[in-house]
């Protein structure tokens, strides 16, 4: 084993230990019931493990309600995220247009835009349309945080995508429309989906915005944080653990389509 | 099928001239060339001909028709493009029929021409598979069976040898021969490669600088280039231009040349010799100018030999050297 090798390896343990130490930190206090929270040194698998305190943090009132909420929400944020971004992706790709650069750049700046100034500003719009406290207010904010990802991307997508295919269609009878439809949107479709799902997750764990723009209809992030305040810790560990596993999950499933994300081959 | 006239066709991008009021006619069933370097607008020609590029001026008639404002898919043609552009999420056979299933064809045309452009091309066993699947020539051969399928009148063709290696390249060309020659479709087919359109087409149109240098047979195009450009471009060594005492280049061919007795003609000293089997190349000047001879079969000639030449008269080319354009025999 050689130096640079063993350098590697130590770096792929810190890396893994940076991501997983949190999450196995929480999963054992959410299984270790009451007494085990303060326990230090945590065992590795808690002795007398109990999924108490998951099913009594299920059990909670509005648990159920709020996970709904959170579901609609973030498939309401994936829907508009890829409407609105996969167009303005191809847009990108494919047009050479005036301030086409200019347009990245400020796709981009949007996530520089602290949201805790726009919240009160946000607040009085979202109660004079009629939006404020329902999923589709949430869904339409978490749109805003989403779509620079799915602009970027779905960007990238398309230009990975030989013009020519589109030439060809056009040839062979298609209209630009249909071409989109026939040749372009099927060898975009994992990458498309890929950035739906991290769209969800984007709104999955926003939790700032959620608070803010609800009262009755919170999301499940933003209800756990006005209820669980009060709560004993491990029903706090509970759901923590319970959040992080659908995003943890979906992350998972589109793992190798993340890295063409960023921009790194996956052949 | 269709004849295509091309009718003072220019296109600038910018500043820059990329084709220069071009006429171009192409018959009926006629096979046409068009060959250049790169940059010489050849390509922007055939995508402009295909609607994938708009003309800055002139008029694209196929068939008789004014198609210049109509989008590819109503001009009535087929393409195969360079780097094949079959579309991989498709299988062959999908591919194949995916021009007749956009115009609308019944099921059994489409059958039909799938089984027969399949059987042309020999890509039979490979109907069912993805492009992903298949070799580069295989993936060629859908393309050509795409284009074939619909029946196109004008079949356009970019370069679509130039991705196969060498032996599959010449492999290729024969079939595509054949197989054009049996569908019998006006074809305009882009190369760079001076061998592929001399051995291809009916006709050959040199381009050079956004115009056309020269239309003609193959063998015209060869024996007697119109201007210097064609006689440097087309062969392989190319046309030897020798600067006479009265201003005119004499052409010839490098296998026009003869070797003759000492003090029978031009003195020449051999500086390479390349033994090529069927042929034996010499490099070497003359009068201080630099001389190429191709000599049939095997010769015994040491580099640095004096050796005396004669070109074959009736073989020789005049050109003017200041404008590089032929000169009317006489």
């Amino acid at each position: 084993m050689t130096l640079r090798r063993g350098i590697f390896l130590s770096g792929i343990g810190v890396i893994s230990a940076w991501v997983l130490l949190p999450i196995w930190l929480i999963a054992a206090s959410a299984v270790g019931g009451q007494g085990q929270i303060s326990a230090w040194p945590k065992p590795l698998w808690p002795a007398g493990g109990t999924l108490d305190g998951l099913a009594s943090f299920l059990a909670i009132e509005g648990v159920w309600k709020a996970t709904a909420n959170s579901v609609a929400v973030a498939l309401l944020t994936m829907a508009m995220a890829i409407l609105l971004g996969a167009p303005a992706g191809y847009a990108l790709a494919r047009f050479n247009f005036r301030g086409a650069n200019l347009f990245r750049v400020l796709v981009l700046m949007t996530r520089a835009f602290p949201v805790a100034i726009l919240a009160l500003p946000l607040t009085v719009s979202f109660i004079r349309f009629g939006v404020y406290d329902t999923a589709f207010g949430v869904a339409l904010m978490h749109t805003t945080l989403a779509l620079p990802f799915a602009v970027l991307v779905s960007a990238s997508l398309f230009q990975a995508i030989p013009r020519e295919l589109e030439e060809a269609a056009w040839v062979f009878g298609c209209t630009r429309w249909q071409a989109a439809m026939r040749v372009v949107l099927p060898l975009a479709l994992p990458g498309i989906v890929a950035t739906a799902i991290f769209a969800f997750v984007i709104s999955w764990n926003e939790v700032f915005a959620a608070s803010v723009l609800t009262v009755r209809n919170r999301t499940l992030t933003a209800y756990l944080l006005a209820v669980l305040s009060e709560s004993p810790m491990h029903l706090q560990f509970a759901g923590g653990f319970l959040l992080i596993v659908p995003s943890v999950l979906f992350i998972f499933l589109v793992r190798k389509h993340l890295f063409a994300m960023w921009g790194i081959a996956n052949r | 099928m269709a004849g295509v006239v091309i009718d003072g066709i220019s296109k600038s991008f910018g500043g820059t001239v990329a084709l220069a009021a071009l006429d171009l006619d192409v018959a009926d069933r006629e096979f046409l060339a068009l060959l250049g370097p790169s940059g010489c607008g050849k390509t922007t020609l055939l995508r402009i001909i295909a609607g994938l590029e708009t003309a800055t001026t002139g008029r694209v008639l196929i068939g008789g028709r004014d198609v210049t404002q109509l989008p590819p898919r109503a001009r009535g043609l087929a393409m195969v493009f360079q780097n094949y552009a079959v579309f991989p999420h498709l299988r062959v056979r999908d591919n194949i029929a995916f021009g007749l299933k956009m115009s609308g064809a019944d099921r059994d045309r489409i059958a039909r021409q799938v089984r027969r452009t399949a059987g042309l091309l020999q890509l039979e066993p490979y109907l069912d598979r993805y492009p992903a699947q298949l070799s580069g020539g295989q993936r060629q051969r859908v393309a050509v069976a795409r284009a074939l399928a619909v029946e196109p009148a004008l079949l356009l063709m970019d370069e679509p040898l130039s991705n196969l290696d060498a032996l599959l390249r010449l492999d290729m060309r024969a079939e595509l021969k054949d197989v054009l020659r049996e569908a019998g479709t006006t074809t305009i087919y882009v190369t760079h490669d001076q061998t592929e359109a001399m051995a291809l087409a009916d006709r050959i149109a040199v381009l050079h600088g956004g115009q056309i240098e020269q239309i003609g047979s193959p063998s015209a195009i060869y024996h007697t280039p119109a201007t210097r450009f064609v006689g440097g471009f087309v062969g392989a060594p190319p046309m030897n231009f020798l600067r006479t005492a009265d201003g005119r280049l004499m052409g010839i061919r490098p296998e026009d040349i003869d070797l003759v007795d000492e003090d029978a003609g031009l003195a020449f000293r051999v500086s390479v010799v390349e033994p090529l089997g069927a042929q034996t190349l010499l490099t070497g000047t003359t009068d201080g100018q630099l001389l190429r001879v191709a000599l049939a079969g095997e010769h015994a000639i040491a580099t640095g030999a004096a050796l005396y030449l004669r070109p074959r008269p009736d073989r020789i080319r005049w050109m003017d050297a200041a404008t590089g354009r032929a000169i009317a025999a006489g």
